[in-house]
């Protein structure tokens, strides 16, 4: 398709029409009706999604840094074709994000140096290292499970390209869950050292993964808006909320626990699990880029940005007719 | 940094033989033979596809939604409609029973 025009006419609180146009933009969003790159939208709404889909698409980018360092040490041929998948997925769907952002006026460029330089978010649990193999494990079920709640939610949104880019992601994302599930069930099932491996890395994990769906209701600033917009139509709580009500039971079918200190009860009155808040001001910390494996991983993204230079480089070469020497 | 920024290629895959083409989302390329490459790894790495097209994006001309009333139709279209006509009473009315 044709670039949307980028005359952004009178799409700001106080322009000539702003109100009149907001009125029949709100009404259209309202019916459930989706909003296409070039219709007409409030500023607000094309950067709140801009926003989003940047983070959104980094985080996949991010997401297949720790479980591609794991590739060469998986335990089986199997499990490393799978992971080998899983990675390439993350990859396309961070592509396939860049993609329906770039629709709303934002370069893929742009969007892949900001995040190489330091400039843009990507999901907090991504900040933490991967010790070992049930890091992977655990990743692969419970992350990409928490993932699938918010995407499943965001492919119902308003904006056409962003909820079409979902659709064909949460097809793939249905692979990894049951990937990562049949890995934890092999770790739970398995020896004692596995089975301890694998608490070992949900104790670990639980923190950045209660916090995965942001900010609780109470301190998150857009949710009111967002969904008014349809960006997105679950505030954060309630998608956490429905990732314990399914996961929890699962987990602790496998035997494994959580640890104390989130001092976890199901209320059966409101079917709903009550839990110890986590701290926000840790979790604003984090995904500014101060968690204990953020500068790392910013480093090996630029390396393999850096590595892949000299195909980008053949490949646009070879496209111009030149012949390009090949690197030693 | 200035090399990924390519030219921006729509990608039409076809599942099998047979069935049309169906816009499945569009790759960046430096030219038409890397989108399909690249639009191969995106878009066929695991559901059925026995043809794709690839197509410069610049290269597509599209009306806007703005004017979709041009679609819309003031007047009784039936007449161009099967359903717009009793011909099946009709026929029978002189004899033919046989299907239309
Ligand atoms: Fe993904
Ligand atoms: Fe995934």
């Amino acid at each position: 398709m044709v670039q949307p025009t980028r005359e952004r006419l009178n799409d700001q609180p106080g322009d000539p029409g702003f109100e009149e146009n907001l009125a029949k933009f709100e009404a259209r969003v309202a019916r459930g009706d989706k909003v296409e790159p070039g219709d007409w939208m409030p500023d607000a709404y094309r950067q709140q999604l801009i926003r989003l889909i940047h983070v959104h698409a980094n985080s996949e980018i991010c997401g297949a840094l720790p479980e591609g360092t794991w590739i060469p040490h998986a335990p089986s041929l199997k499990r490393k074709m799978a992971l080998v998948a899983k990675v390439q997925d993350e990859v396309g769907h961070g592509q396939l994000l860049y993609r329906a952002a770039e629709t709303l006026g934002k370069s893929r460029e742009e969007m892949i140096d900001e995040l190489i330089e330091g400039k843009a978010k990507y999901s907090n649990v991504f900040h933490y290292p991967a010790e070992t193999w049930a890091d992977v494990c655990v990743i692969a079920w419970l992350i990409d499970a928490a993932a699938i709640v918010n995407q499943k939610m965001m492919a119902e949104g308003s904006y056409g390209p962003y909820a079409r880019a979902l659709k064909r992601i949460c097809y793939e994302e249905a692979f990894h869950l049951t990937h990562g599930y049949d890995m934890c069930i092999s770790m739970a099932t398995g020896t004692k050292l596995q089975r301890d491996m694998l608490q070992d890395a949900v104790n670990r994990w639980w923190k950045p993964i209660m916090m995965f769906h942001g900010p609780s209701d109470k301190e998150s600033k857009h949710t009111e808006l967002l969904m008014r917009w349809r960006i997105k139509l679950k505030t954060n709580d309630a998608q956490r909320q429905e990732f314990l009500v399914k996961y929890l039971p699962k987990m602790f079918n496998l035997g494994l626990t959580v640890p104390a200190e989130w001092d976890l009860k199901f209320d059966e009155k409101t079917r709903t699990w009550t839990y110890n808040e986590p701290d926000w001001d840790e979790f604003v910390h984090v995904v500014r880029g101060n968690g204990p494996v953020s500068a790392q991983r910013l480093e090996t993204r630029r390396l393999s940005h850096e590595h892949g230079r000299w195909v980008r480089e053949a490949l646009a070469a070879a496209a111009s007719g030149r012949r390009v020497p090949m690197p030693n | 940094m200035t090399d990924t920024q390519w030219q921006v290629f729509e990608v039409f895959h076809q599942p099998v033989r047979g069935e049309p083409h169906v816009h499945v989302g569009s790759v960046h390329a430096p030219d038409a033979e890397t989108a399909i490459l690249m639009a191969k790894e995106q878009f066929a790495r695991r559901q059925a596809c026995v043809n794709i097209w690839v197509v410069r994006a610049d290269a597509i001309t599209a009306t806007t939604y703005e004017d979709a009333d041009i679609f819309e139709h003031g007047t009784d279209k039936s007449y161009r409609e099967a359903f717009g006509y009793e011909t099946t009473k009709r026929a029978k009315a002189v004899g033919d029973s046989a299907e239309l």
